[in-house]
């Protein structure tokens, strides 16, 4: 195993579960979307259903396979804020955001999803270059 | 069924973006690091998941029906415009600031952390001010 073996396996479950939402429910596993719907419906069964999952998967994984929980970041407060303002507006105009474009509709060969994920790893490429190296790590 | 395959979907899901490394923002922050010191593990994600959708998302697609479903809803607007673009342009800057996008944000809720609440809650309001702004 090297540092690729995981996140390769990790991606690989990402593919295999967007398709199983996919062939049995005929949804794109797109998690703004439906992190959206399951607040402003409709169908928010399923919704609901696929975030608990999601939610219990991840602790299944650290719980049980002894993957490490993440350290507590030092983003402070200020920053998160506008970070999750802005992906949560952006996601919604957007249609869209990691998984709904990037895993999903790169899948789907969708160009509108090409282009969003193109331009928001471009942004987000960007900004960590602003944050870390021109405003010198100051954030 | 419908819930239990949902559930099973999001399961799957979390698992990967667990073992992925996607749920560690300074992981996400380092791959976005491009021109300081560049962490690529986690292209591999992306790499690992498109590999698997790009593959099998034409051949269900092709399934009459969905196994426990009515229709398959796939999204039918094709139009590039200025609304993808923007969008998909805050939302990276969004990623950038904080390294948080949307699945990973949820499913680091269970660490229990308050800067993960603070993140989510702000992308929920995030959220429904774009449905005030745009409607």
């Amino acid at each position: 195993m090297n540092q690729f073996t995981l996140p390769l396996i990790g991606g690989v479950a990402l593919g295999l579960a967007s398709i199983w939402l996919l062939w049995s429910l005929g949804r794109v596993a797109g998690i703004s979307g439906i992190l959206w719907g399951a607040a402003a419906g409709p169908e928010r069964h399923w919704r609901w259903a696929f975030l608990l999952g999601l939610l219990g998967g991840g602790m299944l994984s650290h719980h049980l396979l002894g993957i490490p929980v993440p350290i507590d970041h030092d983003t402070p407060t200020g920053i998160l804020i506008l970070g999750g303002l802005l992906v949560g507006f952006g996601t919604r105009l957007g249609s869209g955001c990691t998984s709904g474009h990037g895993v999903c509709g790169l899948g789907r060969r969708s160009p509108r999803s090409l282009i969003a994920v193109l331009t928001f790893m471009a942004c987000g490429m960007v900004t960590v270059l602003v944050t870390q190296h021109v405003v010198g790590g100051a954030l | 069924m419908k819930f239990v395959a949902a559930l099973l979907a999001g399961a799957l899901f979390g698992l990967g973006l667990t073992l992925s490394g996607m749920s560690d923002p300074a992981k996400v922050l380092g791959f976005l690091d491009v021109t300081g010191d560049w962490r690529p593990d986690l292209a591999f994600v992306m790499g690992g998941a498109v590999l698997v959708t790009f593959v099998a998302t034409p051949w269900v697609l092709n399934q009459p029906l969905p196994l426990f479903n009515t229709n398959f809803a796939t999204p039918t607007n094709t139009k590039l415009d200025k609304r993808l673009i923007s969008g998909a342009a805050l939302f990276g800057i969004g990623w950038g600031l904080s390294g948080y996008c949307p699945g990973p944000a949820w499913v680091s809720l269970s660490y229990g952390y308050d800067n993960t609440l603070i993140f989510c809650a702000a992308m929920i309001a995030g959220m429904g001010l774009e449905r005030l702004v745009t409607r």
